[in-house]
This record gives C-alpha cells, structure tokens and sequence, in this order.
C-alpha cells in the first residue's frame, strides 16, 4: 500500500485535464450568472405584480427555487452517502459535504425569502406553524450533521458516520415536503398544488398564477436546479480536493 | 460458526440487566431525573386545571425523551469505556444481533421509567393519564426512539463531545415522532374519539418500521473498526 500513517503519497495532477476542467467550470459559472441575472429580470420586470400581495410577492420565485435546489443537493448527498457506504471512495463524501453545505445555504435563503415575505403578508416574521417550524428542524439537522462532522477526528470515520447522519437527515427534508398533507392546519400557501389541496385548507396568503408568471416560476426554478446548485457544488467539491492536497503535502514535506 | 440470533441478542440483554441491578446506576439516574423534571415543568408552567390538560402530554414527552437520552449516553459509554464493544466485534456474532440486543435493553429501561412517570404524574398532576391507548402510543414512540437513540449514541459515543452531540443529533431526526406521539397523547388525554387521531398512531407505527430498518442496516457501519 502506498499509504504513509493513512496519508496516501502525493501525485502532481496532470496539468492539461485540471486545466480545462477550471476552464469548464469558468464558463458553467459565467453561464450561471447569466441566467441568474436573467431570472432576477424576469421576476421584477415580465412576471406582473400580484393584485393584492403587491411587490413582495416577487420573493416567491427565489423562494420556491432556493428550497428545490436545497432539496437536491441534500439529495445528492443521500446518493453519495450510499455510493461512500458502497465503495469507501473519500470522493463521494466529498461530494455529500458539499452537498449538504450548500443545502445549508440555499435552506436559509429559503428561510429568510419566506421570513421577508411573511412580515407584511402574516404581520409576522416568524411563526410557529408546522411548515416553519419542520423547515427550521431541517436546517438545524444539517448543521448538526456539521457538528457531528467536526467532533470526530479519525477521517475515516468522520467519512463513514457523516454518510450515515446524511441519509437520516434527509428523513427531515421529506418531512417538510409532506408537512402539509398531514397537518392541514399550515397556513403556509401551497402554490404549485392548489387543485391538489384539500378545500378545507387554512392556507394564508395563497394566490392564483397568471401564465407570465408560471412561467417566470420555472424558469427560475430550473436556474437554480441546474445551474445555481451544482455549480456552487462543483466549486466546494474543488475547494475541499484543495484543503485536501494542501494537507497531503504538509504531511509530505514535514515527513522528509 | 456464528452464534444464532436469539442466543447473542438474550445475552447482551441479561448482561446489561444484571449490571443495572447490581449497580442501580441507570434507571435510578433516568428515574430520578423524570421526577425533577416534572416537578420543575409543575413549578415553571404554573399548570392550572385547564392549562395542565393542554401541556401535559407534552411535559411527558420532553421528560421521557431527556431521560431516555440519558439513559443511552450510559449505556454506550459503558460499552466503549470498557472496551465491551471490541470484545463483541471480535467475537463471531451477527452486527444486527449486537444492536438488536442493545436496542431492546435501552428500550427496556425507557419503558420502565416510562410506566412509572404515568403514574406519578397522574398523582402529582390530578389528571389520569393511564389508559390503554396511552400505553400503545407511549410503547410506539418509546420504540422508535430508542432505536434511533441507538444507532445514534452508538456514533455519538466515538466523537469528541461524547455526551453532548447526542441530543444535538438525535433530536432533530427524532421530531417527527415526537410530533406524532405528543399529538396522539394530547388527543387521548382529551378524549377525543381515535377516528379523529387515528392517523397519528398509524404515522408514528410507520415513522417506527422505517427507522427501525434505516437503523438495523446502518449499525453494522457506525461499529466497524
């Protein structure tokens, strides 16, 4: 084996792929910008203004495309947490923990979109309904993930327990997805499902769509599916391998 | 070659039984807790005959689950502190049978400190909580905790913080269950017909099956090594 003390021995990177892969990851972010750019156009200036909700009404686009792009990137770290169970490759948990901090991030601009938009909409930034409240747990689960992360110092057992917690933390995401068919007193909107909910629901805020704005709903969506969250995923992934060969190379020289 | 199943699974509860009576250490410190705990949620809520009828599902909840996660901090500390865990990882037995056989002895002395809080809590709160719904839904959200609680104090064990991560971990992932229990509790506990809260016995009875598979099969991972 060529590991040293469970370090494996550096080998420089051929300097041609990882070049053009920087130079693909260029372009994918600049591509992402764009289109963000684009969406942020369309939600202020082609979406019409809601008739009764005024203009915070606008928030609802980032808000519903944040959580989605939470959801799978949680979601790929699920699969990357069963791929590291499978083939014990560091790669893949890699790939959850950027998974998971970038759900991390876009759960809070999620949370905070909804917040701005519950205060002049509920009176309230907050409220203990059991939507948010479940969003919140949510949240909470992912950083504990990064607690459980740090408490732990063998790598490879951080690697394993973190995949583990990864796929139980998950459990909280579908529950925050299927809060509102089994506690019908949320007064959170079901927007995309209103046909689908029940008459009976209690939602506060909830508002018919025109076509401009259905459409302006899914192309933000799929920005931040396809471009937002992977690409802020492929940037963390880099900068872990970084940290990573950084580390390697600490160990390397301190060795000779 | 292996040792069967039941074989392995009875053993690790004998010895976890016969520890806990010879050194009374775990259902007395969870016992003892639950009883300060409800006495400090009767001062802090100045609880009022309408108002006790409200909370007091959930002031027996809180207090089963800080017990109950006392309970599992002692008891997988105990095995890592005396070097019990490697001995069963070096020993020819099933990984499912170890967490099998720690599971039910943490299920065990839960329900025991459960059972009695029923009571006690009926004398010191006047209101009678024991009936046989209240049983079924305290035995299922106890089960689902403790198999969580397991698989998770088993992880939480072998980090730095130790005692103080599980609370953080589990808690979250255990809410739902929670949610479950606390509402079928408040329900039965106001009479309310099970056609009305029904649905909450058969989320909780789910929420256990799938935990309780997720756990079975992640065991074998968080003892490895």
């Amino acid at each position: 084996m060529s590991a040293v003390q469970g370090l494996p021995v550096y080998q420089p990177q051929e300097a041609g792929a990882g070049e053009s892969r920087t130079r693909l990851l260029q372009g994918y972010s600049v591509a992402t910008l764009l289109l963000l750019t684009l969406s942020l156009g369309l939600m202020l200036a082609y979406a019409g203004q809601d008739v009764q909700q005024g203009e915070v009404q606008r928030l609802f686009y980032v808000h519903i495309a944040s959580f989605f792009g939470a959801f799978f990137s949680f979601g790929a770290a699920v699969l990357a947490g069963i791929q590291y169970l499978r083939t014990r490759a560091a790669r893949w948990d890699t790939l959850a923990l950027a998974g998971i901090e970038v759900g991390l991030l876009l759960a809070f601009i999620n949370l905070a979109t909804g917040s701005i938009w519950a205060r002049p909409i509920w009176n309230t930034w907050w409220t203990w309904d059991p939507r948010l409240t479940s969003a919140a747990v949510m949240f909470l689960t992912y950083v504990a993930y990064l607690m459980l992360r740090n408490g732990i110092d063998n790598p490879e057992r951080r690697r394993l327990f973190a995949s583990i917690y990864g796929i139980l933390a998950f459990g909280t995401v579908v529950f925050t997805l299927v809060i509102i068919r089994i506690r019908p007193d949320t007064i959170h909107p079901t927007v995309i499902a209103t046909q689908l909910s029940t008459s009976g629901s209690e939602a506060e805020g909830a508002f018919e769509m025109s076509s401009r704005m259905t459409q302006t709903l899914l192309f933000t969506l799929a920005v931040w599916i396809f471009f937002v969250t992977p690409a802020l995923m492929w940037w963390r992934i880099r900068l872990e391998n970084a940290a990573e060969r950084l580390h390697r190379l600490k160990a390397q020289y301190l060795e000779e | 070659m292996n040792t069967p199943f039941t074989r392995v699974m009875f053993s690790i509860i004998r010895k976890d039984l016969l520890a806990e009576l010879r050194s009374r250490e775990l259902v007395g410190t969870m016992l003892m807790f639950a009883l300060l705990s409800v006495l400090i949620f009767s001062f802090a809520l100045e609880l009022d005959r309408v108002a006790r009828q409200e909370a007091i599902s959930g002031v027996l909840w809180v207090t089963i689950i800080f017990g109950s996660i006392l309970g599992l901090n002692r008891s997988m500390g105990m095995e890592r502190d005396n070097g019990n865990m490697d001995a069963m990882l070096l020993a020819p037995i099933s990984r499912p049978a170890i967490f099998a056989g720690k599971f039910l002895g943490n299920l065990l002395f839960t329900l025991v400190v459960g059972l009695l809080l029923l009571p006690l809590t009926t004398i010191l709160y006047n209101i009678s909580v024991i009936s046989g719904w209240m049983l079924v839904i305290l035995g299922l959200g106890i089960f689902g905790f403790c198999v969580t609680g397991t698989l998770i104090a088993t992880m939480t064990v072998q980090t730095r913080a130790r005692e103080a991560l599980l609370p953080i971990a589990l808690l979250p992932v255990a809410l739902p269950l929670l949610l479950a229990a606390v509402k079928a509790t408040t329900a039965i506990l106001n009479n309310v017909p099970f056609a009305d809260w029904g649905t909450w016995a058969q989320i909780l009875l789910v929420i256990d099956v799938v935990y309780l598979v997720v756990c079975v099969l992640a065991f074998e991972y968080v003892i490895e090594d």
